[in-house]
């Protein structure tokens, strides 16, 4: 399985920078959306962002990327979980949320100022937090709220009834949102979001399917830098353009036989969000020529993965590329619902967890993973979700695993002596060492 | 009294599953959360009973549940694990929280059974369109239940499950009007173990049971006090009626509840109508909800706050399983609201096994403080 010690050819990779622009920029527009004219809106990361495109310029704040930035910030991360428990609130609830909200109650934002009073709140809920976190929020802020239900249920079970719900309520939410605003809707402005959406996760798709490449040329921790587009901005033309950059950069580099990590000899695949305030975790990993190729979540919360006539998996077609009509409003939400009814990191993740570990061993087995780590994350119940399960299928299936324990946002429970001599502890039944230099 | 039969049914769920199936020569179904349409499985001639756990440590769930999730899924599924429930032909569950899909998603995995089902019930109860989709789940689920039997389920059969169901239904809420007097006739465990077994039972054999506790109810000497302090419960998932008997030993009686395993079940009553099917899903639409199915406005607090006022209640305990996402999101701010109308709380934390020792002091406290408001 181990194989013998070969330095790739490695390079850094152009496009990070222009991630990295592109979400500064975004973080910019939350704070100046109102002095620029554009509406606020907030909401979860996996909303479905391109609905209010119909009213015109707007910035969509998300909860949980926000929260993980916050938590990066050991002093500010702690004020804000302070703030929500000052209120009575858990400490075991989604900790991504209680960065926010306690962001919210103290009235700072992150990068400066006042927390942004958004216009309204909208809400795509199928975890036990995501409607009661906006609730929250639309209370607090004194602001609107409208919630969408994705009927999560058995995939491919009813998929007409659960599309049909979904676009009932996206036409609700239409009326709505013209009420709370004052704005008329343009349709056209919808379909271009939409297209841009669903064209930036089909990209993105595609990009990680060029990671099944030996040596592969993404890792974990660059792979999050990346995919933070197709999450914050997914509905615009900029973050499409963004992967059609990365996409062919991405394709060269396998041309090239570029690694991301020089001294690739064992592929490893990790689960759940990472400790955000801890990716040295990673780096850790590289010193026993690690590279972590990616995860069912850093794949899936942007992307999509389809069965190709070859039986391997593929990036997903876009609604334009099945031939789905696109001329009405009835077409366009029609197409947007069952872009997410498909979604795996919601038919998959959330349904029962033996969906997940399915798609977990075609994952390990077509990016030629060698283990997998299980952050068991208790600070999402989403993605904690079923784990213990899908460890014991991967392990049934002959495929080292590791767990640990921690909070993807809350790292008064992480414990990270204890994580690394975990790690250390399964590199050696991997049979790795350290290597030199 | 016939309420011990009710006690009895609850303690020795298992046993009386088993006789039933011996009985009957039919299948039973356990389900996972009251957000099923049982009506079906029952009109099939299947035993719908709910799975429950039992409050004794395990280490069974450890390789298959994280701890981060509440003790009652985790408690749930080591019955399976345990073998308890070997009696069960098939499982469902309707969707409500992750932490019992959870325990859910892994008995499927872990312990053999002809039938699992996870059903799609919606969580914007509050969307004008919850109801169709309900519709096209229920249609899907009675459609997967005739085929595992084999045989189809006519609206005959569906009209009498409807009016058994009702039936009970009406029966329940019937003796919880009941406990609007002072004193109520009957203690709050009792009451909660009246649910209970309504969950674990043959429904058209629990009628029965209501109404012989309804007859003998009127007659009944050694019932709860009048002047007790009347308490309201209110949370997550609840079955330990012990408990629940330990407060009322303290100058308290339990008059009203707000939970799955009380008054949630049964308040509504299906309205029937034509569509047999539409009729029996909006019930589960239009029923109190769970804090998962409430919002974006708060009804729950309103159909609380209603109940708290025609209790008459001095003291709510507030109890949330722990890890309880959906609880721990209503909880703050219900406990604010109680308060504002006057009514204080006491929050408890529940665990597989209750600390009864640990709550003491405060439950005393608690309660010793109401006394003297009434002072
Ligand atoms: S618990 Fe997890 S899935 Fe749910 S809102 Fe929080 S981060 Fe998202
Ligand atoms: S107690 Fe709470 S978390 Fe547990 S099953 Fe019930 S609603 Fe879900």
């Amino acid at each position: 399985m181990v194989t013998s010690i070969k330095k790739y050819q490695t390079r850094p990779l152009d496009s990070f920078k222009k991630a990295m622009e592109l979400r500064k920029e975004y973080y910019q527009n939350v704070m100046e959306a109102k002095q620029q004219g554009k509406l606020l809106i907030t909401g979860g990361a996996d909303s479905m962002v391109a609905l209010p495109a119909g009213l015109g310029d707007y910035v969509f704040f998300e909860g949980e990327p926000y929260g993980a930035t916050i938590s990066m910030d050991p002093e500010f991360s702690g004020k804000c979980v302070e703030a929500v428990e000052a209120k009575n609130f858990a400490r075991d609830m989604c900790a991504y949320m209680r960065n926010y909200w306690g962001s919210m109650f103290l009235n700072k934002y992150y990068f400066g100022g006042e927390f942004p009073k958004p216009d309204f709140v909208m809400q795509l809920g199928f975890c036990d937090t995501h409607a009661k976190w906006m609730q929250q929020v639309g209370e607090y802020m004194n602001a609107p709220y409208f919630g969408i239900d994705m009927p999560v249920g058995t995939p491919g079970r009813n998929v007409d009834a659960k599309v049909k719900y979904l676009t009932s309520q996206m036409n609700d939410a239409i009326e709505w949102m013209q009420k709370v605003t004052g704005r008329k809707y343009d349709d056209d402005k919808l379909r271009e979001a939409v297209r841009n959406e669903c064209k930036s996760s089909a990209l993105w798709s595609e990009i990680v399917c060029y990671n099944k490449a030996i040596p592969a040329p993404l890792e974990q921790r660059l792979i999050f830098s990346l995919y933070i587009v197709c999450i914050l901005r997914r509905h615009e033309r900029k973050s499409v353009e963004f992967y059609e950059m990365l996409r062919d950069e991405v394709k060269q580099r396998v041309a090239d036989g570029i690694a991301a990590v020089a001294t690739e000899r064992c592929r490893l695949m990790d689960d759940s969000q990472p400790p955000w305030y801890f990716l040295q975790l990673y780096k850790y990993m590289e010193k026993y020529g690690v590279s972590v190729v990616g995860s069912h979540y850093s794949f899936f919360l942007g992307g999509s993965l389809e069965e190709m006539p070859d039986g391997s998996l593929g990036a997903p077609k876009t609604p334009d590329e099945m031939g789905m009509p696109m001329k009405t409003r009835e077409d366009i939400l029609r197409a947007y619902a069952l872009w997410y009814v498909k979604k795996p990191i919601i038919s998959q993740m959330f349904a029962l967890p033996h969906f997940k570990s399915e798609t977990m061993l075609r994952l390990v087995k077509e990016w030629k993973v060698n283990g997998v780590i299980f952050h068991l994350n208790r600070g999402c119940e989403g993605t904690a979700f079923g784990q213990m399960e899908n460890r014991l299928a991967l392990t049934k299936a002959g495929i080292p695993v590791m767990t640990y324990e921690g909070n993807m946002a809350d790292r008064r429970e992480f414990d990270e002596a204890q994580t690394l001599k975990r790690i250390d502890a399964f590199m050696e039944s991997l049979g790795l060492s350290k290597l030199e230099g | 009294m016939t309420l011990d039969r009710a006690k009895e049914i609850v303690t020795n769920r298992h046993d009386y599953a088993r006789e039933w199936k011996k009985k009957t020569g039919s299948k039973v179904m356990g389900y996972f959360c009251t957000y099923v349409p049982e009506e079906i499985v029952y009109a099939a001639g299947v035993l719908p009973v709910r799975v429950i756990g039992s409050h004794e440590a395990q280490s069974y769930t450890e390789p298959h549940i994280y701890a981060m999730f509440c003790p009652f899924s985790r408690d749930v599924l080591a019955q399976g694990l345990r073998g308890k429930y070997d009696y069960l032909d098939g499982i469902m569950i309707g969707h409500s929280c992750l932490h019992l899909r959870q325990a859910f998603g892994a008995w499927m995995t872990n312990v053999p059974a002809s039938f699992s089902y996870y059903m799609y019930t919606p969580a914007k109860i509050q969307s004008p369109h919850a109801k169709e989709l309900m519709l096209a789940e229920t249609i899907e689920f009675k459609k997967a239940v005739e085929n595992w039997l084999g045989r189809p389920i006519t609206d005959g059969a569906l009209d009498k499950s409807i009016e058994v169901y009702n039936t009970n239904r009406r029966l329940l809420k019937q003796i919880y009007e009941l406990r609007k007097a002072d004193p109520p006739p009957l203690f709050g465990s009792e009451a909660i173990e009246l649910v209970l077994s309504s969950q674990l039972s043959d429904k058209a054999e629990h009628n029965k049971i209501l109404e012989s506790v309804l007859k003998e109810l009127p007659q009944r000497r050694n019932g709860p006090q009048g002047g007790n302090i009347r308490l309201m419960i209110i949370g997550s998932e609840d079955d330990d009626t012990n408990f629940l008997r330990y407060v009322e030993g303290l100058g308290a009686t339990i008059v009203a509840d707000e939970h799955c395993t009380g008054s949630r079940y049964f308040w509504n009553e299906t309205i029937p109508e034509k569509d047999r099917l539409r009729a029996i899903g909006n019930r589960y639409v239009n029923r109190p909800p769970c804090p998962t199915k409430d919002w974006e406005s708060r009804r729950r607090f309103v159909h609380i706050m209603n109940m708290a006022k025609e209790y008459n209640i001095q003291g709510a305990i507030l109890v949330q399983q722990k890890f309880c996402d959906p609880h721990e999101f209503d909880i703050p701010p219900l406990k604010a609201l109680l308060e504002k109308n006057g009514i204080p709380s006491l929050f408890l934390e529940f665990d597989i096994t209750v600390p009864i020792g640990q709550f003491r002091t405060r439950v005393e406290a608690f309660l010793e403080m109401l006394q003297l408001e009434v002072v």
